[in-house]
């Protein structure tokens, strides 16, 4: 009798540990996708509705509101500033920082492990910050409110994730396979492109979509350096308190859109970054 | 012609020294085995042969030509490594022609050797495969089919069977040795399995402690060592060792025993092989401590004097632990090292 009773309990517990957990999980993610819920009922709704009150709960599929949005001057100038920006940034982060991940796992040098801290340090100092001496600077060296300007500022925020990213994409390929390579009549160069290159593409892919995503994201530096050639989000930001409610509705939903998508594609990558094996 | 030459070939890591003035020729078409424990600088020596490592003093010359200052690639050497390196993103064939394709060679070229190696190496059915579809077995076919394409004048190994379950490792080792040695070229094949070495090798390379202890031909290794270290190594189980004093004239004390030895003053160890030893009315008194059947042997672990030794006897005999036994050495299979300098006496 006893033995049954004691057996009860631990089912009891391990049951209500179950609810526990699943609202937890409930929770956390409704924390995340309600907002981008109600983010993307509004753009997809009209105008109209989208000024009434109460909200609906279900998209009506209607492209007022994204309407509204493109045509709204500048807009498209802005989204267009925010692709070469991003794509500037893309590419120069790996540019630099692959080089620097494919030597952090390759090579043994003096100061190897400060140079990783470092790197991470770069993140350490605020924006707001370094803003001001960079305008100074960009001013005199002509760089002010050009995209090729933010999206230096850009890669140099990019570049610790594209190094300590790539650096685990490099320490994964066997250095073997690359000695392999040497023996078989390759150097240095043609081992790396013919050998390492095709492996670690999808990672040094993911690496490239995280940089765009750090830059399409970016508000502040784009708002500080730019004037004329302002992203999309810093456009948003300065029309904010001026525009009607669905324009803000389509720009959040056009900024958020397509980070979440990105991340989504590349989580495996993130992970791997950070040690977790996800594979 | 491919005669290796290793000239005082020196290595160290910062303060740690990995070899020390090593000093190797291998001849044409020999199939040199380096073995070793696991940190004696036997791989450490191979990648410097192959260019993969600088020497930090010393030279390397293959077939007459002085190659320490090239690239791995201008050395005319393949290599097998342990883990196969075998290229996952492309097919067995892509990966047995990869070294072809670099030197450039016609596409009907490329085919004819990439099919004549891969039928060297029974893979021809699994051409068309990925690296991640192959068995342990079959990348490691695929990896020596690769080094074969090449027609290297030297091929270099590195531990290649030690990824391999037991059974396939004897099955390997003798169709590698029949391949090797169809293929006329030079090997230093690189393992810490004395029975590779044994059944493989022309010439063993005996390294301890960054130095070659002896070079010389697997019986030659193991029947005359030149060094305790080689003794104690080579053989399973090894050599026994029991301190002799001098009792003049050539004549040794041995455990109480008077036996012929060498003309010396100093005391030495007196070492004889398990199987070297037969039961006898005059000879070593060694009481059993285990008995270990083995089918056609039986191992006895005895105590002689306080010193444990092995010997291997024919299972006919009945030995149980407790028993003394009456060992007699073969006497021309005794061999003396000096202790201090821990080298083989004559």
């Amino acid at each position: 009798m006893t033995d049954a009773v004691a057996i009860d309990t631990g089912a009891d517990t391990r049951k209500w540990g179950k609810y526990l957990y699943v609202s937890s999980v409930v929770l956390l993610c409704a924390w995340v996708i309600v907002p981008i819920y109600f983010l993307m009922i509004n753009t997809l709704s009209s105008p109209e509705t989208v000024s009434s009150f109460p909200k609906p709960f279900f998209p009506e599929f209607d492209l007022g509101s994204l309407k509204f949005f493109a045509g709204f001057a500048g807009m498209l100038t802005a989204l267009k500033n925010s692709v070469l920006v991003a794509g500037m940034t893309m590419i120069m982060s790996i540019l630099i920082g692959a080089p620097a991940g494919y030597a952090l796992s390759r090579f043994e040098f003096r100061g190897k492990g400060t140079f990783r801290l470092l790197i991470l340090l770069t993140r350490a100092f605020p924006l707001p910050l370094l803003a001001l001496p960079l305008a100074v600077l960009f001013i005199r060296t002509g760089l002010d409110d050009t995209a090729f300007g933010l999206a230096l500022v850009h890669t140099t925020l990019a570049l610790p994730f594209a190094v300590l990213i790539t650096f685990s994409l490099f320490s994964g390929i066997p250095i073997e396979l690359e000695e392999a390579a040497w023996t078989l009549g390759c150097n240095r160069l043609t081992a790396f492109t013919k050998v390492v290159l095709p492996l670690i593409l999808p990672g040094i892919t993911a690496s490239a979509i995280f940089a765009f995503v750090i830059s399409w994201n970016e508000v502040f530096a784009a708002a500080v350096l730019t004037i004329e050639n302002r992203t999309l989000t810093a456009f948003l930001l300065q029309n904010l308190d001026t525009s009607p409610l669905h324009l803000k509705f389509a720009g959040g939903f056009i900024l958020v859109v397509p980070a979440l998508i990105f991340i989504f594609v590349v989580r495996k990558y993130l992970f791997a970054m950070w040690g977790i094996a996800n594979r | 012609m491919a005669e290796i030459q290793i000239k005082n070939v020196a290595k160290t890591f910062g303060t740690y020294q990995a070899l020390h003035d090593i000093n190797l020729t291998i001849a044409d078409q020999e199939f040199m085995v380096l073995l070793g424990a696991s940190g004696c600088g036997k791989t450490t020596l191979l990648r410097i042969v192959a260019g993969l490592e600088t020497a930090t003093t010393g030279e390397i010359w293959i077939g007459g030509r002085r190659v320490d200052h090239l690239a791995p690639k201008d050395r005319g050497i393949a290599m097998v490594f342990q883990n196969y390196a075998v290229f996952p993103h492309m097919t067995v064939f892509e990966n047995i022609g990869f070294g072809l394709r670099m030197q450039k060679l016609a596409n009907d070229e490329v085919k004819r050797r990439v099919e004549r190696t891969a039928t060297l190496m029974h893979i021809e059915q699994l051409l068309n495969r990925y690296s991640g579809e192959l068995s342990g077995g079959q990348r490691q076919r695929v990896a020596v089919a690769r080094a074969l394409a090449m027609e290297p004048d030297v091929i270099l190994m590195d531990e290649p069977l030690s990824n391999l379950d037991a059974l396939l490792r004897m099955e390997m080792r003798a169709e590698l040795k029949g391949v090797l040695a169809e293929s006329k070229t030079t090997a230093i094949y690189v393992t810490h399995d004395q029975v590779e070495a044994m059944s493989m090798a022309d010439r063993i390379s005996v390294m301890h402690q960054g130095k070659i202890v002896q070079a010389a031909s697997p019986i030659e290794v193991y029947r005359n060592p030149a060094a305790e270290f080689v003794a104690g190594f080579i053989g399973n189980p090894p050599m026994n060792f029991l301190s002799a004093t001098p009792a003049g004239n050539g004549k040794w004390t041995v455990a109480g025993e008077t036996l012929d030895g060498p003309n010396a003053t100093a005391p030495l160890q007196f070492a004889i092989r398990p199987e070297d030893m037969q039961l006898a009315d005059t000879g070593l008194k060694a009481t059993a401590k285990v008995v270990e059947p083995l089918g056609a042997h039986l191992l006895v672990t005895c105590d002689v004097n306080g010193t444990m030794i092995r010997a291997i006897l024919d299972s006919d005999h009945k030995v149980k632990p407790g028993d003394v036994l009456t060992l007699a050495p073969q006497p021309d299979r005794v061999r003396w090292f000096d202790p201090q300098t821990t080298l083989a006496v004559a």
